[in-house]
């Protein structure tokens, strides 16, 4: 096997009274996309920020490039692409000295992919990063990102409150550096569109731990949505085999379930119901299911 | 290539790609010994991680419908692409069709009462085709 790129085991961190993760493993090959989900507050900017060495395990390791990007973050950091939601830039900068400032930190830096991408954005090189729009600045922060070609690219909730000019802006520069370069990506986002369309594999955080990990096709095809009609009434949710959610009320109900379609099939019949349809759950019903406010419990089966 | 992605049917996105492209031969939208577009060229268009279309492509080269060359791109495949197109029309068809007897079941028609049904609709659609804009239908 391949050295991971990341590889991140039982890693925990508090913050004063607050448990920001706890025991959370990540691991991330080359050449892959991946998708970090989860609600504010999950943990997911927590982190990437370990990943980076801006936060130190509180306990449990983390693992860039094999080494440690809090002993060792200048052989990290130079290897690395990142933006962050906020893109934190400095507001005094004309877009042309950003450009030059970050260069010098990157030897790998590539004049002729960082002038296109000026040119493709029509991003002034004497504007002033204060005097830029969001998009702008958004724009500026993924050239400072990707133009050093990095082989890890870590893009923290990229797309938030952009248009859809520049969040397709983004997603081109992800797509590039997989297919141009072979790199790895690992974006946060709550735009389950996008990371179903840009993941090859989905991290689900939930109030600091893993709630899913896996594969983007098996986590979908995993898990099925289905209509079920009974003859008898019922007040609460009944409880059926491999039910996560069971939504509806009287006779007909929703429930998104995972394992076998068969056992499901014969817990709806043993109470007297039938399933009507079935078909694969979306993402956001599967997250939902994995990390949803709790609910109404199912009657004791 | 004319690719549409959609999300909501529960379908993995390289499979859409697969059944897409074969579509598009069976139609002869895709010609056998036509180019296919880059892998990061599709990708771009259709704002979708590289490796899927990689996994696509992987597939439709293992059923024979395109073929890799060496140094200048992917292709339809000359020798396999019309057979698998033929199964092809066959599939789409026979997927529409069991969706119909499906639905027809639940509203009590009868496969003979559908049938009959296929037929009327058509000599309607020839009629109406025929009928008040003749220019535009000979020219269709």
């Amino acid at each position: 096997m391949e050295q991971p790129v990341v590889d991140v085991t039982g890693l925990s961190r508090s913050f004063a009274h607050k448990t920001a993760l706890d025991g959370v493993s990540f691991s991330a090959a080359a050449g892959q996309v991946y998708g970090l989900v989860g609600s504010n507050g999950a943990g997911k900017t927590t982190l990437l920020k370990h990943l980076l060495g801006l936060l130190r395990a509180t306990s449990g390791s983390v693992r860039v490039f094999g080494l440690d990007p809090v002993r060792d973050p200048a052989a990290v950091l130079g290897r690395i692409g990142y933006l962050s939601e906020e893109h934190e830039l400095p507001e005094w900068m004309r877009v042309d000295e950003l450009m030059r400032y970050t260069q010098a930190f990157h030897p790998t830096w590539d004049t002729a992919y960082a002038r296109e991408l000026l040119d493709t954005f029509a991003l002034d090189p004497a504007k002033k990063i204060k005097e830029l729009s969001k998009g702008m600045r958004a724009q500026a922060g993924l050239i400072a990102a990707v133009a050093h070609r990095p082989e890890l690219l870590i893009l923290d909730e990229p797309s938030s409150g952009l248009d859809a000019v520049v969040r397709r802006d983004i997603l081109d520069a992800i797509v590039r550096a997989v297919a141009d370069d072979g790199r790895t990506v690992i974006f946060s986002s709550h735009l389950l569109d996008e990371v179903e369309r840009m993941s090859d594999h989905v991290t689900l955080l939930h109030e600091g731990r893993v709630a899913l990990s896996g594969v983007l096709d098996d986590v979908r095809g995993a898990y099925q949505r289905s209509r079920v009609h009974f003859t008898e009434h019922f007040d609460r949710p009944p409880a059926l085999d491999t039910a996560l959610v069971t939504e509806g009320g009287g006779r007909t109900w929703s429930v998104v379930h995972s394992g076998s379609i068969q056992q499901f099939r014969e817990s709806v019949s043993a109470r007297g119901g039938e399933v009507i349809e079935s078909r694969d759950a979306t993402l956001e019903e599967i997250f939902l299911a994995r990390a949803g406010r709790a609910r109404p419990q199912a009657e004791a089966a | 290539m004319d690719i549409t992605i959609n999300l909501a049917d529960g379908v993995p996105i390289y499979r859409q790609i697969v059944n897409q492209v074969k579509y598009l031969v069976a139609s002869r939208l895709l010609l056998p010994g036509e180019e296919l577009p880059p892998i990061r060229a599709l990708a771009l268009q259709l704002k979708v991680t590289p490796n899927t279309v990689v996994k696509a492509y992987g597939e439709l080269e293992m059923s024979g419908i395109i073929q890799k060359r060496q140094g200048s791109g992917t292709f339809i495949s000359e020798s396999r692409a019309p057979q698998v197109a033929l199964k092809e029309r066959r599939r789409v068809i026979e997927q529409r069709i069991d969706r119909l007897l499906a639905e027809a079941h639940q509203l009590n028609f009868s496969a003979d009462e559908i049938l009959r049904m296929v037929r009327e609709r058509r000599a309607a659609m020839d009629e109406s085709a025929a009928g008040p804009d003749e220019d535009k239908a000979a020219k269709s």
